[in-house]
């Protein structure tokens, strides 16, 4: 048993218990807290499967924003004990789902078990024509050279998803602007750890796009950094959600997923199919569509945890 | 000579340890909020800190070095912040 | 027992926990969280397999990594629209579970 197998075992414990008490717990806001916390144990264990890009990942959407959008949402649902609804289950019906759970678990297990020694893999075919899309870093290169079609589809569901939660206003409610439902301060604490944090994590999210071609990293976390300094400024009172009328908004919004459309469809005339890069020009156009994406991602994420556009009396 | 780095990465590790199981048990045992959080606020500067101390000498460059210590900085910020505001809530709450 | 297989039985024990708390919360909230947990599991069970397959230098199988990473993305997505519409819900109806009976009716 050597000094890793060990940690990772008490990491697993950590984690499991930690789930454990996300499903068990009374209150639904200990609940929220503790999936935050969860998810960066799980960035951890990212970590020790070799994967800091996931890792990066996780901590920023996973652990980060997620937990801001369910903080949210816990806030503005209250307090469930005023509400008098709460199901009987029987006792037969419940015993039948832990034995289904622990089938499902046990299942799994042994799949996990029984997997064959010489694992098949694509690494190896991944990383032969990595000279050609000019990034050193393969997980780019699957994500914007291999697989690019991928990307531009995650894009566009991302742009789905925030025109699906817009359209839950009220049609009166349209020109009106997100609102988390309080008005914070101005000044005070908040407002100093804005000022302070917001510049760096615009620092941050420029490195992270820029190193993202040879390095782990890439435009998904800086794009959840810049996200999470945007909720920072609004939970601050720096700055306010413009409204979904707004038409710059409109145009930052489609920027990126326009410029990936653009590059991919220029592919028919430079090298022969769509999402096609030409191998002089690969890093340049990789990196001009990860530079134009992260500010249209960054946007979605965050409008996607502000909301519907609502009228601000409403909590 | 790199025995001596050594003795210093586990010494200054272990006090870090020390530090943040303090602040646990304080979290745990601690009869309100504002002695809970004064637990923690050592366990985050003083723990992290003796901690990053610790694997200062192991570090592979310079720039290493300055991002463990921009860790830190970063934490010290976000812990000062979170406790201000926590205990602000609280001495409304009571008043 | 190595590193990958630990991960894979938390994979799995995550999967079995994340599902007993869909069937089994009634509040909307907590049901997304759990199923967030699923989320979780599967990715991590990806994550196995992809390490599983480190060859050529590298730690581990990009190809899959690449799949994780969008996979986190898109489930934060269907994440935020399921918070909307339960918001929304409860704007609405006052009501933030699915139950439609009164609780003296579902006594069994």
């Amino acid at each position: 048993m050597t000094g890793d197998l060990i940690f990772c075992a008490g990491l697993v414990l950590l984690i499991l218990g930690l789930a454990a008490f996300v499903v068990a717990a009374r209150q639904p806001f200990p609940a929220v807290v503790g999936f935050v916390v969860f998810g960066l144990l799980v960035s951890i264990a990212w970590m020790c499967l070799a994967a800091p890009d996931v890792a990066l990942t996780e901590a920023a959407i996973g652990g980060g924003v997620t937990g801001a959008l369910l903080l949210v949402a816990s806030a503005k649902l209250g307090d469930p004990s005023k509400r008098g609804q709460k199901m009987k289950l029987a006792r037969g019906f419940h015993v039948l789902v832990i034995l289904l759970c622990i089938a499902v678990s046990a299942g799994l297990i042994a799949v996990v078990l029984s997997l064959p020694e010489r694992a098949p893999t694509l690494a190896l075919v991944a990383l032969d024509p990595l000279e050609s899309t000019g990034v050193k870093n393969p997980v780019t290169a699957v994500l914007l050279a291999y697989r690019a079609l991928d990307t531009l589809l995650e894009t566009v569901v991302v742009l789905l998803a925030m025109v699906g939660v817009w359209s839950l206003a009220k049609d009166s409610d349209w020109a009106k602007k997100p609102a988390f439902g309080y008005s914070p301060e101005r000044g005070g604490p908040l407002g100093l750890l804005a000022s302070l944090l917001i510049p760096v994590g615009v620092m941050f999210c420029v490195y992270m796009v820029w190193t993202g071609s040879d390095h782990p990293g890439g435009k998904f976390q800086g794009a959840a950094i810049l996200a999470a300094m945007g909720i920072l400024g609004l939970v601050a009172g720096i700055t306010s959600v413009p409204a979904v009328t707004n038409a710059r908004l409109r145009w930052v919004l489609i920027l990126g997923p326009t410029v990936f459309l653009v590059a991919g469809l220029m592919g028919f005339a430079s090298a022969g199919y769509f999402l096609a890069w030409p191998p002089e020009f690969s890093k340049a156009v990789i990196v001009l569509i990860e530079v134009a994406l992260t500010p249209s991602l960054a946007l979605m994420l965050g409008l996607l945890v502000a909301g519907p556009p609502r009228h601000s009396s409403q909590l | 000579m790199s025995g001596l780095w050594d003795l210093l990465t586990i010494l200054f590790v272990s006090m870090g340890v020390f530090f943040f199981v303090a602040g646990t048990v304080g979290l745990l045992r601690f009869p309100d909020s504002l002695t809970r959080l004064h637990a923690l606020t050592k366990a985050d500067n003083l723990g992290l800190g003796l901690i990053v101390l610790g694997l200062l000498p192991r570090v592979e460059s310079p720039q290493d070095a300055l991002k463990l210590l921009l860790v830190w900085a970063l934490v010290l910020v976000a812990s000062a912040n979170s406790s201000q505001l926590i205990a602000r809530k609280v001495r409304r709450e009571e008043s | 027992m190595n590193i990958p297989t630990i991960f894979g039985i938390c994979a799995s024990m995550l999967i079995g926990l994340g599902l007993y708390g869909i069937i089994i919360q009634d509040q909307v909230l907590r049901k997304l969280l759990s199923f967030n947990l699923v989320g979780t599991g599967v990715f991590l069970l990806f994550g196995v397999i992809g390490r599983r397959g480190a060859e050529g230098g590298l730690g581990g199988d990009p190809v899959v990594f690449g799949l994780v990473i969008t996979g986190i993305v898109v489930a934060f997505s269907a994440t935020a629209l399921a918070v909307a519409l339960l918001i929304r819900l409860h704007e609405e109806t006052g009501d933030d579970t699915l139950l439609d009976e009164a609780p003296g009716e579902e006594e069994k």
